[in-house]
């Protein structure tokens, strides 16, 4: 731990009208590494994405980007900084071919002063450099899959889509909120080698998740949620081993099961 | 005391105008911008029923009402159901619709000549040295007392909850075994009714002419927005707002600036929270 | 590293081929099939006045023009940007009295008048629509709705701008030719410009605006911006019409604001087929006409256009432009047999 944080957490809180979805949640995200975060439903893992992507504004407390806050920035000021987020409901241009999708985010001045994933610092042709990228997400580039209408894409492919969108803007940390629900065992089998050749590629990612066997064979450290406050964090054998984690969230017989297969 | 007293009948007049509109969109979430068209035919058939049928006031009074709100049901019917969902259909045909009825109006001969509605109780009174007529005591009792009933009606009544339910969560609402679409149109209906009601109340105190509806529209649209969406207790009290901060520049600007208060309420409302003063909504919305 | 690249674009470029159908012109007749209907429009718009020369429709097919300006803005807006703005009216106000003033004022010639309006006029419709621009759907449509008739009343009653009685006194163009090439070619510039505009990458965006905001947030773009730039291009399309407009009638006054224009656009856009561009147009050739013909039956026309309007929506046509499109497609496959 000598560098310094990538991403620093203070004391956040959100209310939204009485109800408080987050309590003063503090946590650092370091450079490099994949931080899980699980939790039962409705205990604020969405909305931490939220506010650190700008997309609620937070009620109190302050987050530091490499030092510098960027609490209360708009999400485009954010996501221009190189913090991407994936949505949990997906949110592709349903009326677009898959390609043209990311023909929006490479619009961005981020992606042309990056040029986009692997682009090296110039923007080639828009067209082809989302292709490119989505040959790199797992699209098969000598089939007419990246060119149908995402409206027609099965959910697999749309959560690449997803991802891809992050990628195009050259992102230095992805939140990926539940990018492993809703897809199949080899669906989520394929995607792992993905998030693992993110972090090598030098991205940190955050990943909310559910799947909880898949995340704790990618995720460094885990942080676990419940009613808005940040219950713990540790490893993911300790984050196992807790007591209260096996009780607020599991019931202690599920959690016996989770171990066993993990 | 002029303003008080004058204030507080023009802000019963706006909810009046308000409470159909904001009823129809609280439970089918349907902008029925036919709302101020409904208002002024509504007059116009109790003014035909009255001196071309020669019906007694309150039979006149009481066929206005059903036939407003029949034609509200099939407006809903047979118009608006097939757009459901589609909020801008929604607003052109409910819009056209309204074109269409205020126009057909303004056609089939009603105007040049003044129209008036007799009022329910003449003479007047003096309350702290201002002269008001019993008419328009009348309007404030009768919007007082119909509201009572329908926050009874909303709480207490089998159709009233569905209406509730419905507002609150359509499709969970469905899942109870609520027809939606039997209950959109009793809220139609009703909500038409009501412009029906706010017609025969507030026409006698002027004359019927077809540019009323317009302004009615815009006036419910205003109390609605700044009261926010869905709440009725903002909507009366925007109702209040908008009635003083009226009859304020009525009295200190000029009856020039009446209108434009309610369009800068509109306008200001949507830009500083959109929500208005009691919705809830848009923080909800934001829940990605 | 060369090798992988072309064998990037040959694969691309064979499944884009057929994908984004992408024609190879094999004839003179596959030719002709694909531009004569754009061939059709322009002859046919540059040809209608000496179709009609009388003085009558010489006037009719500038208005016709007119109002296709303001079908056109409000297509654009509500289908490629999202944007459904039911204040046209508004547009055409500010700029007709942005000319007027810039006419009488500071005598500026017609010709000149009219494009510094549109632009001038735009700036002012975008920086008076910028606060309602992060509203969605129903409450955007109200507050445009709101705007014209706010205008309206403020000139009323603060008596500006010649109060009730409007400005007169404003230069009519060089001649009656020359009113109707300008406005006929401003339209085709205006229909071929947006075709184009719709399709560039920023077209996507705005386009991708419309679909889904929060995922363009999420790409690190302002959507304000955007959507800002593009009711500069809608509303500059709105107050050039009605630039025209005032210098067509010598008159600037309330009835700008009223709300024919708002409404006989959105009709037309419906009737002649959303989100095509030229539907509107054609949507405009067929009502403004017919609304001068039906000019002795004073407000039925209104009721007639409104149920029309209803009926197309309720019954979710694709509008004319849609069908006949659809019709020409299969006419090309035609075969005897």
């Amino acid at each position: 731990m000598t560098a310094p944080p990538l991403l620093e957490v203070r004391e956040v809180t959100k209310t939204f009208g009485g109800v408080i979805a987050l309590n003063r949640v503090s946590f650092d995200l370091h450079e490099g590494e994949i931080l899980g975060i699980i939790g039962p439903n409705g205990s604020g893992k969405t909305t931490v994405v939220n506010c650190i992507t700008g997309f609620v504004k937070v009620s109190s407390g302050t987050v530091l980007y490499r030092g510098k806050s960027i609490t209360g920035k708009p999400p485009h000021k954010i996501a221009d900084l190189g913090i991407t987020r994936t949505f949990q409901i997906m949110r592709p241009y349903y009326s677009l071919p898959a390609y043209k999708n990311l023909v929006i985010p490479l619009f961005s001045g981020r992606a042309r002063r990056t040029g986009g994933w692997r682009g090296g610092g110039r923007l080639g042709d828009r067209h082809t450099v989302g292709i490119d990228i989505l040959e790199d997400i797992g699209f098969e580039r000598d089939s007419y899959v990246p060119y149908k209408t995402t409206a027609t894409l099965p959910t697999g492919y749309l959560k690449r889509l997803e991802l891809a969108r992050c990628l195009a803007l050259k992102p230095e940390v992805i939140l990926c909120d539940e990018i492993f629900s809703g897809l199949s065992m080899s669906e989520i089998a394929s995607m792992v080698p993905l998030i693992e050749r993110l972090q090598m590629d030098g991205v940190t990612l955050i990943m909310i998740e559910h799947r909880l066997r898949e995340l704790f064979r990618v995720a460094d450290r885990v942080m676990v949620f419940n009613f808005g406050e940040k219950l713990l964090e540790g490893t993911a054998d300790e984050v196992m081993a807790d007591e209260r984690v096996r009780d607020a969230y599991f019931g202690s017989e599920a959690a016996d099961e989770v171990m066993r297969h993990a | 005391m002029d303003i008080l007293v004058y204030g507080t009948i023009n802000s019963v007049a706006l909810a009046l105008y308000a409470l159909g509109f904001a009823l129809v969109y609280g439970v089918s979430r349907l902008p029925n911008f036919a709302h101020g068209a409904l208002y002024v035919l509504s007059g116009f058939i109790t003014w035909s029923a009255l001196n071309t049928l020669g019906l007694p006031y309150p039979l006149a009074i009481l066929l206005a009402l059903l036939a407003t709100a029949v034609i509200g049901a099939v407006i809903y019917q047979f118009v608006l159901i097939r757009v459901r969902g589609m909020e801008i259909s929604e607003i052109i045909a409910s819009y056209a619709i309204a074109l269409a009825i205020l126009e057909g109006i303004r056609y089939v001969g009603f105007r040049g000549m003044t129209y008036t509605l007799p009022v329910f109780l003449e003479g007047r009174t003096t309350i702290g040295g201002v002269m008001v007529d019993y008419h328009r005591l009348l309007v404030v009792a009768i919007g007082a007392a119909l509201f009572a009933g329908l926050w009874a009606f909303t709480r207490f009544t089998r159709v009233g909850l569905a209406l509730r339910g419905m507002a609150q969560d359509e499709r969970a609402a469905m899942m109870l075994g609520i027809d939606s679409d039997l209950m959109a149109v009793v809220a139609m209906a009703l909500g038409s009714a009501l412009a029906a009601l706010a017609a025969i109340l507030l026409l006698p105190l002027g004359n019927i002419v077809v540019e009323s509806g317009y302004n009615v529209l815009i006036l419910a649209i205003a109390v609605c927005i700044v009261g926010g969406i869905g709440s009725w207790f903002g909507a009366v009290i925007a109702a209040f707002i908008i009635g003083f901060a009226q009859i304020l520049t009525v009295v200190y600007l000029g009856t020039h600036f009446q209108m434009m208060v309610a369009l800068l309420a509109i306008i200001l409302t949507l830009i500083l929270k959109p929500s208005g003063l009691f919705g809830q909504q848009k923080e909800l919305e934001e829940r990605v | 590293m060369a090798v992988a690249q072309r064998r990037r674009e040959r694969i691309d470029r064979g499944i884009k081929v057929r994908t984004d159908g992408f024609y190879a012109l094999m004839s003179w007749r596959e030719l002709g099939y694909l531009t004569l209907p754009r061939f059709l429009l322009i002859a046919g718009l540059l040809a209608l006045p000496f179709l009609m020369p009388s003085m009558y429709w010489q006037r009719v097919i500038s208005i016709v023009c007119i109002y296709a300006f303001l079908a056109l803005s409000f297509d654009f807006l509500a289908h490629f940007v999202g944007l459904v703005s039911l204040g046209g009216a508004f547009f055409v106000g500010i700029g007709g009295y942005m000319s007027a003033v810039l006419n009488t004022e500071l005598g500026l010639a017609p010709m000149l008048a009219i494009p510094a309006a549109t632009l001038l006029g735009a700036g002012v419709c975008t920086l008076l629509l910028l606060p309602c621009l992060p509203l969605r759907g129903v409450y955007f449509a109200i507050v445009t709705l709101m705007y014209p008739l706010f205008a309206a009343r403020t000139i009323e009653a603060l008596d500006i701008l010649g109060g009730t009685d409007g400005i007169m006194g404003i230069d009519s163009f060089p001649g009656p030719w020359i009113e109707q090439y300008f406005v006929i070619g401003m339209l085709l510039l205006a229909i071929f410009g947006l075709r184009r505009l719709v399709n560039t990458d920023f077209g996507l965006v705005l386009q991708a605006v419309k679909d889904n905001d929060q995922a363009v947030r999420a790409s690190a773009m302002n959507v304000t911006r955007f959507k800002a730039i593009a009711v500069f291009i809608g509303s500059a399309m709105g107050c050039l019409g009605g630039a025209c407009l005032v210098h067509i009638y010598m008159w600037a006054g309330i009835s700008q604001f009223a709300l024919d224009f708002s409404v006989l656009p959105i009709a037309a856009t419906v009737i002649g087929g959303a989100g095509t561009l030229v539907g509107p147009v054609l949507g405009c050739l067929i009502l403004v006409p017919a609304s001068e013909m039906l000019r002795e039956f004073g407000t039925l026309r209104i009721v007639f256009y409104s149920l029309i309007l209803v009926g197309f929506i309720v019954f979710r046509s694709d509008g004319l432009m849609v069908w006949a499109r659809r019709k020409y497609h299969q006419f090309e496959r035609w075969t005897e047999i």
